[in-house]
């Protein structure tokens, strides 16, 4: 191949990459409309749920994710689900987490990743039908989810 | 085939809280990733993830391809009754993996 040709090609691809890396991108207006879809009309209060995120990540494709919810989890008062959304991923939602009074605890950990150094938010569902949102933002130096595999 | 490794307390006291972790080997492509020649690697992914204790559902989680390759969830559950917690995976391609540990409650 001449050199050309090379930076030709290198060029063409250079540009699908990064249209694609622009098109694939939620917005806070994604999250907001994603959280108010799955809330309807009621009112989402900031509190009683904490996220535990490392303020700044390395690696964006495995970042611990732990989620408590001041609850006392009884069969009268408990967490329904809990519903992670990010800002900044291609799109807005990471997981819904359903849990019960069998719980005992309201604490779940897992691994997510994260496009870009962004805020997560968790909105709680209790089972008396009110919403709580707690959030954690993270500094991410190395992305995830796009990237080319080599 | 999927592998998956599950951390359960072989025995417990009744009423007592247990935390459960769970790890499976599954890639979780994004299906938002490019080969090096431009060309849309498709999604992977796991879907679902439920854990039942004697057959009542305790914890469910509902997965999208933002939760990292090898998913890893730690939940927790009340020791009610000595039986069998059952751990079931499905996911995209007719992906589906089931396995079950038994717990003893004293």
């Amino acid at each position: 191949m001449k050199r050309r040709d090379f930076l030709a090609v290198g060029g063409v691809i250079g540009a699908a990459f990064g249209l694609g890396a622009a098109a694939v991108r939620a917005t806070p207006a994604e999250v907001k409309e994603a959280i108010l879809q799955l809330t309807g009309t009621a009112r989402v209060t900031a509190g009683r749920v904490t996220l535990d995120l490392p303020p700044l990540v390395e690696n964006g494709n495995s970042v611990p994710l732990t989620i408590r919810v001041d609850s006392p989890m009884t069969v009268a008062d408990h967490v329904k689900a809990v519903h992670v959304f990010v800002e900044k991923n291609p799109q807005p939602y990471v997981a819904s987490l359903h849990l019960g009074p069998r719980a005992g605890r309201a604490s779940v950990s897992t691994r997510i990743r994260l496009a870009d150094s962004q805020t997560v938010v968790a909105v709680c569902q209790m089972s008396d039908g009110s919403f709580w949102s707690g959030s954690a933002e993270s500094v991410v130096t190395l992305a995830a989810c796009t990237e080319p595999s080599s | 085939m999927a592998s998956a490794l599950i951390n359960v307390p072989p025995s417990a006291r009744r009423g007592e809280i247990i935390q459960i972790k769970t790890l499976i080997s599954h890639v979780m492509e994004t299906g938002y990733r490019r080969t090096s020649l431009g060309v849309v690697i498709p999604r992977d992914i796991l879907r679902l993830f439920v854990c039942s204790y004697n057959g009542e559902e305790v914890f469910r989680a509902e997965i999208h391809p933002a939760i990292a390759a090898n998913p890893y969830f730690a939940f927790n559950t009340i020791a009610t009754e000595s039986g069998t917690l059952v751990f079931t995976w499905t996911g995209d391609n007719g992906f589906s993996a089931t396995e079950s540990v038994a717990i003893r409650v004293e």
